[in-house]
């Protein structure tokens, strides 16, 4: 969060078109159009948010008072998270999404950024070949690859291991594509001294271009690990026994035991929801950045 | 040693270049090429994962054509598509081109507005199931009940399901689409808004005349992207309808359910591969269909 160019942007930078539009001074019919709006948006984000809202709430209401419709429990109580925990299969799970979606997520920063860089800075026969060849698997949808990786994990022993739910996801498309846009801004001349001072190709990488495209990293790490924090299918298929389950794997069968109570499913919800919330609340600005980049670039 | 240094600086960086890109060439022909072609090859094959894979030339497709199941799965797959692609696109719209003209608490707004998409999809397929429970346990069910409105069967009757486990995938996907229309609202020169202040037109000309025509590479954008995503529905529709996938009476059932059900419950390999050859078809023509009919150069 110390990167100057990503959250040191003025959030506006420019005055709104309304503003533009807007009577220079005194009050009049805009001030009125200006409450309406807000008071309409801030329902509209309410009702946005309420099922995550209600999630939480019933997380932390006792069974019999589940049913009641009231945001604020009666009597708040943590025992769900104590009982859900203590089961250890969500703790389990929670281990499990997090060393999958973080691996995957360094990976993915480590060749991404390689091969856009690469594609980017050097000049080579068949340079145009690999990019298009990259590029193009960004129109094969994951499910039409399903099958192919299912049959090549049972083959090579990979059905249920933290190896067998990773290995699709180790690098994208999109990745290398995102960050070979942002190597773009990097100066040829700033390559071109640290070659000059003695500087091996892969710490000119490493060493000098990387630090200038943080940003672009950080908007890919979220992407990456948030896709994968939430991925469903891929570990769906690819896992057997419960203990590798990610969590909305372990999340989708824990709901369908026929006696688990409602209360508990959103425990097991929340437990699954709550940390990317954390992590957006603390890094909001910075991760909408990344959005809006990601988006644009890609 | 001495060989690298005798090379030309040209051709060091080719040596290079190709020393950073065999990692992941190697990992996009392994794990992206050739399980698509190989995902080809199977759909014209006959193959139950364990006995002998038999060619059977076009047969998996002929029976997918003959297939009620498959017809239905395949105009379910389009409602999502056609229902869904146009209600977030206006919504998002709209939101976006309110929440950019407000001066106070914008951020906040902004934030209620994003946070559904940073959950898992899985987490919060159970909220809205839970919603959308009878009397006494749904909420929706016993807010209607409370101002005494005959229940709402959701997810129990055909023709209300499709819609109710549509509802949390457009939810979830606002947000996004809402910073992304944000971001391209902002990046409209301010100078067209002077210049319409000055002629004194009217905020539905600004709006007509220059917001919307020079959004028009953000909307292909969202048009896209959003399409991708209604066409490949899966997690929301799976967990909404664990009890019954794709229930009540496969009509909420989506192709990648079919696709999930023929290959992993079924074990019908190569049939599960020719409807995966079949949904890449779809995106495929779906794409270029809305890139060509949104193309900026009419």
């Amino acid at each position: 969060m110390t990167d100057a160019t990503l959250t040191d942007v003025p959030d506006r930078v420019k005055p709104s078109s309304e503003a533009l539009l807007a009577k220079p001074t005194g009050r009049g019919p805009r001030d009125n159009v200006q409450i309406i709006r807000w008071i309409l948006l801030f329902l509209g984000g309410i009702l946005m948010v309420m099922p995550i809202a209600y999630m939480i709430s019933t997380s932390l209401k006792w069974p019999h008072e589940v049913y009641n419709v009231n945001l604020i429990p009666d009597e708040p109580t943590i025992e769900n998270y104590t009982y859900v925990l203590e089961d250890g299969r969500f703790f389990n799970w929670f281990i499990n999404s997090i060393i999958i979606a973080t691996i995957t997520t360094i990976s993915n920063l480590f060749f991404d950024s390689l091969v856009g860089y690469t594609l980017c800075k050097f000049k080579f026969p068949g340079r145009t070949l690999v990019f298009i060849a990259i590029l193009s698997t960004l129109m094969i949808p994951t499910e039409m690859l399903v099958i192919p990786w299912y049959l090549m994990s049972q083959q090579f022993g990979w059905l249920d291991s933290y190896w067998g739910i990773m290995f699709p996801g180790l690098m994208t498309a999109f990745g290398t594509f995102l960050m070979k846009q942002f190597f773009e801004s990097v100066p040829d001349d700033f390559i071109e001294a640290a070659r000059i001072d003695g500087l091996n190709e892969f710490q000119i990488w490493w060493e000098v271009a990387m630090p200038l495209v943080k940003p672009a990293l950080a908007a890919l790490a979220i992407f990456v690990f948030l896709g994968n924090w939430t991925a469903f299918l891929w570990p769906l298929i690819v896992t057997n026994s419960p203990d590798m389950y990610t969590l909305p794997v372990g999340l989708a069968g824990f709901g369908d035991e026929a006696d688990v109570a409602w209360e508990l499913i959103m425990t097991g919800a929340a437990i699954s929801t709550i940390p990317t919330l954390v992590v957006f609340l603390i890094f909001q600005r910075f991760i909408i950045r990344g959005v809006v980049m990601a988006g644009l670039k890609g | 040693m001495t060989a690298y240094r005798n090379l030309t600086i040209r051709q060091k960086q080719i040596v290079w270049a190709w020393i950073f890109l065999a990692v992941p060439v190697l990992f996009y022909v392994v794990i992206r090429f050739y399980p698509t072609g190989n995902a080809v090859l199977i759909s014209f094959q006959d193959w139950n994962l364990l006995g002998a894979r038999t060619w059977t030339g076009l047969d998996n497709y002929e029976k997918l054509w003959n297939d009620p199941t498959f017809w239905k799965v395949f105009v379910n797959t389009f409602e999502y598509l056609i229902i869904g692609t146009p209600v977030s696109l206006v919504l998002s719209f709209v939101i976006a081109y309110h929440l950019d003209k407000l001066r106070f608490a914008h951020s906040f707004i902004r934030m209620l507005y994003f946070l559904p998409f940073m959950t898992s999809a899985v987490a919060m397929a159970w909220v809205w199931r839970w919603f959308y429970q009878g009397v006494p346990i749904g909420l929706f069910n016993n807010l209607l009940a409370s101002v005494g409105i005959a229940q709402i069967e959701f997810l129990n009757s055909t023709t209300n399901a499709l819609p109710a486990v549509l509802a949390p995938a457009i939810w979830a996907g606002l947000g996004f689409q809402i910073i992304i229309f944000m971001a391209g609202l902002r990046a409209i020169p301010v100078s067209y808004y002077e210049a319409a202040r000055i002629d004194g037109v009217g905020w539905w000309t600004v709006l007509t005349e220059i917001t919307i025509p020079l959004l028009r590479p953000t909307i292909v954008f969202i048009v896209v992207f959003s399409s991708i995503g209604f066409l490949r529905i899966f997690d929301h529709v799976f967990n909404m309808t664990t009890n019954n996938p794709g229930g009540p009476l496969n009509s909420t059932k989506p192709l990648v359910l079919m696709i999930y059900d023929t290959a992993f419950n079924a074990f019908d390999m190569g049939y599960a591969a020719a409807q995966t050859v079949v949904l890449f078809t779809i995106l495929l023509i779906v794409s270029l269909l809305q890139l060509w009919i949104l193309r900026s150069d009419r």
